[in-house]
C-alpha cells in the first residue's frame, strides 16, 4: 500500500510538483525525483555537510529535512547558485582559483555553506572561517585551500 | 527508515491532540528525529510537523528574564543581542554546539529533547540490549567501550551521557520549561536513569514544550560556557561547564555562583557542592581549585571514561577563573 503525498517545491525559482512517501528527505527528492544531483549524499546522517542547501537563504542539511517540510519554502541548490549560462558565483570561482578540492564530492556542500558563511559575516579570520565551516567535512583534507577560497571570495563579495 | 503518515499541524492544539496518539512523534527541526529514524532507533507511525506553526519562535528579554519560544532556532538565539548581554553562557553554549547548518534547523525545544550519543543506543541492529530503547533488555555499554559515557548520575541500567550544551547553561541559571499551561523547573525536567532510563524527562504523552524562560540574575549576566572536546568544533563535549558569578560590593567576595556540568553525566548536572563551597568566600585561585574537585563528587568510572573524572574539575576550575576575571 502506498502512502504518497503530493507536494510542491520551489527550487531555484521554479516550482516542481511531485508525489512522494512522507519519509522522503529533501535530499532524496532533489536527487532521485528531480534529477538535481549536484547536491551530494555523503553520510545521510547530518554529520558531513555534503547535502547542504539553502532554505529561505539559510544553509541547512537536506538529508535531515523532509521534502514535505520544505513545501512553501524557497530552496536553492548548487545548480541555482548562478543564473543559467551566466558567470560562476564568486565562491565557485574562488574554489576553482584556489584549487579548493581534490575529489570534489564535498564541494557543492562546501560552496553552499561558504556562500552562507560569508553572508552571515563569519569570515573575520581564518579561525572564524574554520569554526563556521566545521559542518562540512572534506575527506581529502583540502581544508587549507578551502579556507583560502572562502577568505578570498568574502573579499570579492564585500 | 520505515514510512509514516505525515500531518502538518495547523495549531498547537491540533499538534498536542495528534501527539497523544500512540507511536506519534512531533517534528520540528528534524535533526534528532530523522537521524534516529535512519538509525532504526525512532520508529514513528505518525509524524506531526510543527515546524510551520507561527508565534512559537519569539525571543524576548526584559527585566524579569528571557522568554524563548520552543520553535526559535538555535542560531537565532545564539546571536540575539539581549541574550548575549544578559545570558552570555547561553549564547556560548549554542554557538559551540553542532554545526551552522544544524543550528539553523534545530529548535530550542527539540534541542532539550535530543537523545544520547551512546553508540550502543544508536545501533539497535548490532546491539539489541539497551534499557533506554527496550526496557529490561540490558545495557551493552556497561561491558563495552565507555569512553563517552557518564561518570555521574548513572545506574546499573544505563550510563548514557546527556549530550546537549544548551541545557547545561539553562540548568546553571534555573530555567523553566513550559509545557503549555504547566511549567517544570529544568532540574526536575530531566530525569536520572535509575531503573527506567527510557524515561528521560518529565513530559507526559500529548505534552509539548512551548517555551523556555530564564530568570535574570547578576550571575547569569556574568557567565561563561567552556566546552572541551576531541576536536575543536562540531563535536559533543568531553566535558563542559556553565558558570556564573556575582560578587559583593567589595568586588572579591562571591555572593552567588552557579556551576553546571555537561558531557560527563546522565542529565545536565548542577554542581551544588562547588557552589556551596565558594559562596560567601573570597575569590581566590587555590580555593577555586579545591572547590572545583567537588564537581565530580560521587563519580564512578567504567574504565575508558576515567579521564572525565580528571577533566571535569579542570574545566570547572577554568570556567570559574575566567568568569571571575570578567565579573
Amino acid at each position: 500500500m502506498t502512502n504518497e503525498i503530493t507536494i510542491h517545491l520551489d527550487i531555484n525559482g521554479k516550482t516542481h510538483s511531485l508525489s512522494v512517501e512522507p519519509r522522503v528527505t529533501l535530499l532524496d527528492a532533489l536527487r532521485d525525483h528531480l534529477a538535481l544531483t549536484g547536491t551530494k549524499k555523503g553520510c545521510d546522517q547530518g554529520q558531513c555537510g555534503a547535502c547542504t542547501v539553502h532554505v529561505n537563504g539559510e544553509r541547512v542539511l537536506s538529508c535531515l529535512t523532509l521534502a514535505a517540510q520544505a513545501e512553501g519554502q524557497k530552496i536553492t541548490t548548487i545548480e541555482g547558485l548562478s543564473d543559467h549560462g551566466a558567470e560562476l558565483h564568486p565562491v565557485q570561482a574562488a574554489f576553482l582559483e584556489h584549487d579548493a578540492f581534490q575529489c570534489g564530492y564535498c564541494t557543492p556542500g562546501q560552496i553552499m555553506s561558504a556562500v552562507a558563511c560569508i553572508r552571515e559575516g563569519h569570515t573575520g579570520s581564518d579561525d572564524e572561517i574554520r569554526e563556521y565551516m566545521s559542518g562540512n567535512l572534506c575527506r581529502c583534507g583540502a581544508y587549507p585551500h578551502i579556507i583560502e577560497a572562502v577568505r578570498e571570495a568574502a573579499k570579492v563579495m564585500s | 527508515m520505515r514510512d509514516f503518515s505525515y500531518l502538518r499541524a495547523a495549531s498547537v492544539e491540533e499538534a498536542i491532540n495528534a501527539a497523544a496518539l500512540p507511536a506519534t512523534m512531533l517534528l520540528a527541526g528534524g535533526t534528532t528525529l530523522l537521524d534516529l529514524a535512519k538509525c532504526g532507533v525512532a520508529d514513528p507511525e505518525r509524524v506531526v510537523d510543527i515546524s510551520h506553526l507561527t508565534g512559537l519562535d519569539t525571543i524576548r528579554v526584559d527585566g524579569e528574564g528571557a522568554f524563548i519560544g520552543a520553535l526559535a532556532k538555535m542560531s537565532r538565539v545564539a546571536v540575539d543581542a539581549a541574550i548575549q548581554q544578559q545570558f552570555p553562557a547561553v549564547s556560548e553554549a549554542l554557538w559551540q554546539a553542532a554545526s551552522a547548518q544544524i543550528r539553523n534547523m534545530a529548535s530550542i525545544g527539540g534541542n532539550l529533547l535530543q537523545r544520547t550519543r551512546c553508540a550502543y543506543f544508536r545501533d539497535p541492529a548490532t546491539f539489541p540490549a539497551c534499557n533506554k530503547r527496550s526496557p529490561g533488555s540490558g545495557c551493552s555499554a556497561l561491558e563495552g567501550v565507555t569512553r563517552n559515557h557518564a561518570v555521574l548520575g548513572g545506574s546499573d541500567a544505563c550510563i548514557a551521557t546527556y549530550p546537549g550544551d544548551l541545557a547545561v547553561a539553562l540548568t546553571a541559571f534555573d530555567a523553566v520549561v513550559h509545557l503549555g499551561e504547566r511549567s517544570v523547573a529544568i532540574d526536575d525536567f530531566f530525569l536520572l536513569p535509575g531503573s527506567t532510563p527510557n524515561r528521560e524527562h518529565a513530559m507526559q504523552p500529548g505534552e509539548m514544550i512551548t517555551a523556555i524562560t530564564i530568570p535574570t540574575s547578576v550571575a547569569a549576566r556574568h557567565s561563561t560556557f567552556i566546552k572541551v572536546r576531541d576536536r575543536q568544533s562540531y563535536e559533543f563535549a568531553a566535558a563542559s561547564a556553565a558558570v556564573g558569578i556575582a560578587f559583593e560590593a567589595d568586588g572579591k567576595t562571591i555572593s552567588d555562583i552557579r556551576v553546571a556540568l555537561g558531557g560527563v553525566a546522565t542529565k545536565p548536572w548542577r554542581a551544588r557542592g562547588v557552589e556551596d563551597a565558594l559562596r560567601g568566600r573570597a575569590f581566590e585561585p587555590e580555593a577555586v581549585k579545591q572547590a572545583s574537585r567537588l564537581a565530580i563528587e560521587g563519580a564512578i568510572d567504567h574504565g575508558a571514561n576515567h579521564y572525565k573524572i580528571e577533566l571535569a574539575p579542570r574545566v570547572v576550575e577554568r570556567a570559574i577563573l575566567k568568569t571571575g576575571a570578567m565579573a
